[in-house]
């Protein structure tokens, strides 16, 4: 029983990589990662597009989420008034319940409309994935960089104070510092979270197969690119989509374990 | 030239603006939630909830799609519950920290990281491919059930770490084996713990989507058996919502959805409150 976590581990390494490793080869390294074209009835199959558009969505998410993220775990760890923090924190759970489809679909209804309304193209956009993943990542940077500045020990805030420094003085030049692996590490794992998210990012990203010129434009990520085409692929083509999981997976466990580095280094 | 705010000043803009960042978080999420209630929850009638999809799902009720989400579940915490407890049984009480617990700790970790499309791909090949289990409820319940592991290991072990070394104590002082202080006095101790783990399981099985749809199919058929291919309501409400078939529909399933995701948020909440209330 114990073994299971690494027996799934293992499994799911293995097959994903044996479904697209052959396709990778085939088509070449180089080619593949590189690729402008992703045109699957020509047997054409490269995932620069969809990089471009992961990298960029996820940026934004990062860009619009982390400054709140932050302001909002200092809320909750200093500044909330205990009985406020302990009704805050159970909604910023719900939060992170509520299913992408729906975030998705709000997003769809909202934001996709706002930008083509008030900033022109065709609404369904970098921008409007990233405001979505933005507002998705939140819950997981909030709750993690929480516990490291609550697990602080409480002398350092003391001895600030002690020397005359002010609340904002102590967070900014005290606890945030101190708490720096932990803030990073739930970083790491939001971008983690961007990366990987999928059916929100179908619905207002608009999924076309082109390099973005302006964060107006629609686009496509890895992971949208398996969830739309995934249905009805067959043959080289849906070993395309696993080694597009491929890219993903080595992705993903690059920024895991640089979160786990984070949070040990502590 | 850098300007230098006098700290008082900046206190108090430091207080503004993070109070105004909770204060947007909570909006965003409040504005969610009422609005997909406020559209929703006029469409859940009796007929909604009881009669089965006809014609896409443009008339009659969700009643399979429930069945649906319902079942995918329960295999999945069946599946899960003993494997992810027994491993944080193993982490806790039954080994000290080795390259063996590092080793289980990332693969917990790592799998907690992984994309839900991903864990799809994976169930897709593995279980409805090359197991021949096809698109069906077993198949998508067991790989959602590798999807919520890491989430009871991890809760299941604070929780049992969190009952006091005394108690393990007493019993062995008493002539308790090692199994028997297991079942008797962690388990009952641990058990708010450990079900909120399962509970907070639940609630991501019920609202995943990207997994589902690739290993337990999407026909609206009431299902017969855990081998029936069948559509959850998340995956229902994306098929109504992304090919415009029905948008009242849509909306009355996104409303269950979250009413059932509060209540999962709730009852776990209950369960913390009860562990933390006993042991600090």
């Amino acid at each position: 029983m114990a073994l299971s976590a690494l027996s799934a581990l293992a499994l799911i390494t293995i097959f994903i990589f044996v479904e697209g490793v052959p396709l990778i080869a085939k088509v070449g390294f180089f080619n593949f990662i590189f690729g402008m074209k992703w045109a699957p009835t020509l047997g054409q199959y490269g995932i620069f597009p969809m990089i471009v558009g992961t990298v960029l969505v996820t940026l934004g998410a990062i860009i619009l989420g982390v400054p709140v993220a932050l302001c909002c775990s200092i809320f909750l760890a200093e500044f909330a008034p205990r009985k406020l923090s302990n009704l805050v924190r159970p909604a910023i759970q719900l939060l992170a319940g509520i299913p992408s489809v729906v975030f998705g679909f709000w997003g769809l209804i909202f934001i996709v409309p706002a930008i083509r309304n008030y900033l022109g193209g065709p609404g369904l956009s970098i921008l409007a994935g990233s405001i979505i993943l933005a507002i998705m990542i939140l819950p997981t940077i909030i709750s993690i960089s929480e516990v490291s500045l609550l697990s602080l020990p409480p002398l350092l805030k003391e001895g600030a104070f002690a020397l005359g420094a002010t609340h904002w003085q102590t967070i900014r030049s005290v606890l945030v510092p101190a708490a720096k692996s932990g803030i990073l590490a739930s970083i790491i794992l939001g971008i983690g979270r961007a990366v990987g998210e999928t059916m929100a990012v179908i619905m207002v990203l608009g999924n076309a197969v082109a390099l973005p010129s302006s964060i107006l434009d629609p686009a496509r990520t890895l992971t949208t690119n398996i969830g739309i085409e995934m249905g009805y692929a067959s043959g080289d083509h849906q070993k395309a989509l696993f080694a597009t999981g491929i890219v993903l997976l080595v992705i993903i466990m690059i920024l895991n374990s640089m979160a786990q580095y984070a949070i040990r280094r502590k | 030239m850098r300007i230098r705010l006098n700290p008082r000043t900046s206190q108090k803009i430091a207080k503004v603006v993070i109070w105004s960042a909770a204060i947007l978080v909570l909006f965003l999420l409040f504005s969610v939630i009422i609005y997909i209630l406020s559209k929703g929850i006029p469409q859940i009638t009796w007929q909604f909830l009881t009669q089965i999809p006809s014609d896409m799902g443009r008339s009659g009720g969700i009643l399979s799609t429930i069945v649906g989400t319902l079942s995918v579940t329960l295999v999945a915490i069946i599946v899960a519950t003993p494997l992810g407890v027994g491993t944080a049984f193993y982490l806790t009480e039954y080994t000290r920290e080795s390259i063996i617990t590092k080793i289980i700790r990332f693969s917990a970790e790592s799998l907690a990281g992984i994309p839900s499309i991903v864990y799809g791909l994976f169930g897709f090949i593995f279980f409805v491919i090359y197991l021949k289990l096809g698109w069906s409820i077993l198949s998508g319940g067991l790989t959602l059930a590798v999807m919520i592991l890491p989430t009871i290991i991890r809760t299941s072990e604070e929780a049992i770490r969190t009952v006091p070394p005394m108690y393990r104590e007493v019993s062995f002082s008493l002539g308790g084996t090692k199994w028997q202080t297991m079942i008797k006095v962690l388990v009952p101790s641990a058990l708010p713990g450990i079900s909120t783990g399962i509970i907070l399981g639940i609630g991501r099985c019920v609202a995943e989507t990207a997994a589902v749809i690739l290993t337990a199919g999407s026909a609206l058929r009431m299902p017969t058996s855990i081998f029936s291919p069948a559509r959850t309501m998340a995956v229902h409400f994306y098929i109504l919502a992304r090919e415009g078939i029905s948008l009242e529909r849509a909306y009355g399933t996104a409303a269950l959805l979250i009413i059932l995701i509060l209540l999962i948020n709730i009852g776990a909440n209950v369960l913390v409150n009860k562990f933390v209330a006993k042991y600090h």
